[in-house]
């Protein structure tokens, strides 16, 4: 790795890049124009949100109410939790959607007629806060209810108490937008290279094919992180959305999905004959990006096989890191499974574009 | 390998699926000669370039370039060599200065002694007015001259060069090949393919590919004289109705029009030519027949079509 080649290839691209106005036009227009878009609410019901229980009361009755709050359809119990405050840990780190806090003072609470259970909702997803709010008003129809009155079930949202969905949206664009212009970028602009004749005399030279694809990728890497910078300010702007996190957590997550998304470009770019081909390829990934990565339908709705092609893209895990870190703040730390995948994800594409990327014409 | 000897290559051969491109093929490129492929398009010059160069493996034959064996050691050798592809290859996007610069960079030469190469190749190839404009807005004489100072920027020992006057105007053809002799007499090999007969002239030693077959090769005055006596000028004043007759004779590859005289090329010599007056009497037709100098353009036709003169009659 020669660091003299490495930086002629990135200031090459900052060179053509600058003179290039449609690109140059992407980069702004498309975080500010999806934005804009994106500024509306889109709910939908939900089943099988992730819940952990702490049943503090351990009676009967207690036990019969969890059921029911299962038998809804809407709960599944994936964990077992002591106290409220456990619950919370969880819900911070993404483990759950749900908490069910029921209090050890259930019983007498149920027949004076208070609010007798207490669930906890994952508000940075106001799809599933959505779905929780409906628990309130469960149908619970067991038998025991004949003697003593239903109990009264609170809903308490978490992150977004106001529900107010470009809070939830604006944290899962950030990702939209570096899934689709990272990857177009990178895949067109080696095609683009391969197209104009100029790869031919590249690769006469003494040129190395990761200097090649390194010098190439960071160049994209830095606008990356302008267009986050540029979402953050919108949002904090237009739709007064928070960072609850650390905002270094956030570019780290950035980072990471850039990373992974242009990686994803040049083993486009390795396959794709042509610039045409190269924007098919990049919508075949983008489109099971928004619709399956819980950005636009949520995640816990999907079927499982569906929900393992979505474990795949680097969009679902980036989701789950930033709603995580801005809306619930969370430490990038905390969430390490999400880093993890899109670390893998990363290192499985660039070493398989190097391999892939051939010094030769044949 | 000889000392003498750029590229020396053996039986080499390229095929691409069904089709044959380069068919062993044997080549040896004297050091600090200007040597030239000529051949039609389709006749696998580009090809048999990009092997040289190591940018292709040869499914057969063994390739040394400057005592690298190809293609195990291309790595080495692109250091040492230059290359023009057929299309202008450079970035359009980029000034003419700034090609230079990265061109420079990626060839590994240190940043000084850079500034003062590009200075020097910018001065040599006449872009002192045009540093900043940008590669795309030249015409194609300039592009051909900015992809010639690209491709020495390195002052590599060998050159090869794919086409690179087929899109440029007679007068810079003229210029271009005056770079390139420069060039040789500093001691670089050029290798460069054309489909100019002008240009293979000037060759200090040249090959006929056809259809991926190596058909002749030798300096141009070898290659002439080796058909001397085949080539026959013949006056007639109904030079097309003397052409339909002569085609008809045996041992007759080719006959041309120029004005009112047919040049014909004929496969064996001097005895033909009572041959072929005895048939222009016979059919009626005034004709003068005289031995004519070959050039290379008889040299390409018989060592092309020679072989399958049936094709003639289409």
């Amino acid at each position: 790795m020669s660091f003299r080649r490495l930086g002629a290839i990135m200031l090459k691209e900052l060179r053509q890049m600058r003179r290039d106005r449609i690109t140059l036009a992407m980069i702004v227009g498309i975080p500010v124009m999806q934005l804009v878009l994106f500024g509306y609410a889109i709910n939908f019901t939900l089943r099988d949100l992730d819940t952990a229980v702490a049943d503090q009361a351990g009676t009967a009755g207690s036990r019969a109410l969890v059921m029911d709050l299962q038998n809804t359809g809407v709960l599944r119990p994936v964990r077992d939790a002591s106290s409220p405050q456990e619950l919370m840990t969880m819900l911070r780190r993404g483990e759950i959607s749900v908490g069910v806090v029921v209090p050890p003072d259930f019983e007498r609470r149920r027949v004076d007629g208070r609010e007798a259970v207490q669930i906890l909702v994952d508000g940075s997803d106001t799809a599933v806060q959505g779905a929780a709010a409906q628990l309130a008003q469960a149908p619970l129809d067991s038998a025991q209810y004949k003697k003593a009155p239903p109990p009264q079930i609170s809903v308490v949202g978490f992150y977004n108490p106001e529900r107010r969905s470009a809070i939830n949206i604006v944290p899962g664009l950030i990702g939209i937008i570096l899934t689709m212009t990272m990857v177009m970028f990178t895949a067109v602009s080696l095609v683009r290279e391969r197209e104009r004749g100029n790869m031919e005399l590249l690769i006469a030279t003494p040129v190395s094919s990761s200097e090649l694809m390194i010098g190439k990728v960071l160049p994209f890497a830095a606008i990356g992180l302008i267009q986050t910078t540029l979402v953050l300010l919108l949002g904090a702007w237009l739709f007064e959305v928070p960072v609850r996190g650390a905002l270094f957590d956030v570019y780290i997550a950035a980072v990471l999905l850039i990373l992974a998304n242009l990686t994803l470009g040049l083993m486009i770019s390795t396959k794709a004959q042509s610039q045409f081909q190269a924007m098919q390829m990049t919508f075949f990934v983008f489109l099971p990006s928004i619709l399956l990565s819980g950005f636009m339908f949520p995640f816990a709705g999907m079927p499982k096989i569906i929900q393992w092609v979505a474990e795949v893209l680097p969009l679902t895990h980036f989701l789950r890191l930033i709603r995580g870190i801005m809306l619930r703040g969370a430490s990038i730390a905390e969430l390490w499974p999400e880093v993890l995948a899109l670390v893998a994800f990363t290192t499985v594409m660039m070493t398989a574009a190097i391999l892939r990327f051939r010094k030769r014409l044949d | 390998m000889n000392e003498q000897l750029a590229i020396r290559a053996r039986g080499l051969t390229k095929r691409f699926k069904d089709l044959v491109a380069v068919d062993h093929v044997d080549l040896s490129v004297p050091k600090a000669n200007v040597y030239g492929f000529l051949g039609p398009n389709g006749s696998g010059k580009t090809t048999t370039i990009r092997m040289l160069c190591g940018l292709m493996t040869p499914t057969e034959g063994e390739i040394e370039v400057l005592g690298l064996q190809l293609p195990k050691e291309a790595e080495a050798l692109r250091r040492r060599i230059g290359y023009m592809t057929q299309k202008f290859s450079l970035f359009e996007d980029l000034s003419v200065r700034e090609n230079l610069e990265f061109l420079a960079a990626v060839q590994d030469i240190p940043r000084a002694k850079a500034r003062t190469r590009i200075d020097e190749l910018i001065e040599r190839y006449h872009f002192q007015d045009r540093q900043k404009q940008l590669a795309g807005t030249m015409s194609g004489g300039q592009k051909q001259r900015l992809a010639l100072a690209g491709a020495v920027i390195h002052s590599p020992e060998l050159l090869f060069l794919d086409e690179p006057t087929s899109a440029v105007d007679p007068e810079s053809r003229r210029d271009f090949w005056e770079k390139l002799f420069e060039l040789a007499d500093a001691g670089t090999t050029i290798l460069v393919s054309t489909h100019y007969m002008d240009e293979a002239e000037r060759c200090h030693r040249l090959a006929i590919l056809d259809r991926g077959v190596l058909v002749a090769d030798g300096s141009p005055a070898e290659l002439t004289g080796a058909i001397a006596g085949r080539t026959l000028a013949v006056h007639s004043n109904t030079p097309r109705r003397a052409r339909r007759a002569l085609m008809e004779v045996p041992g007759v590859i080719s006959a041309a029009q120029v004005g009112n005289t047919l040049r014909v090329l004929t496969s064996e010599n001097g005895g033909i030519i009572d041959r072929l007056s005895k048939v222009l009497t016979d059919a009626g037709l005034h004709g003068e027949i005289a031995l004519a100098e070959p050039n290379l353009e008889d040299v390409f036709v018989s060592a092309t079509r020679g072989k399958q003169p049936e094709q003639e009659a289409a």
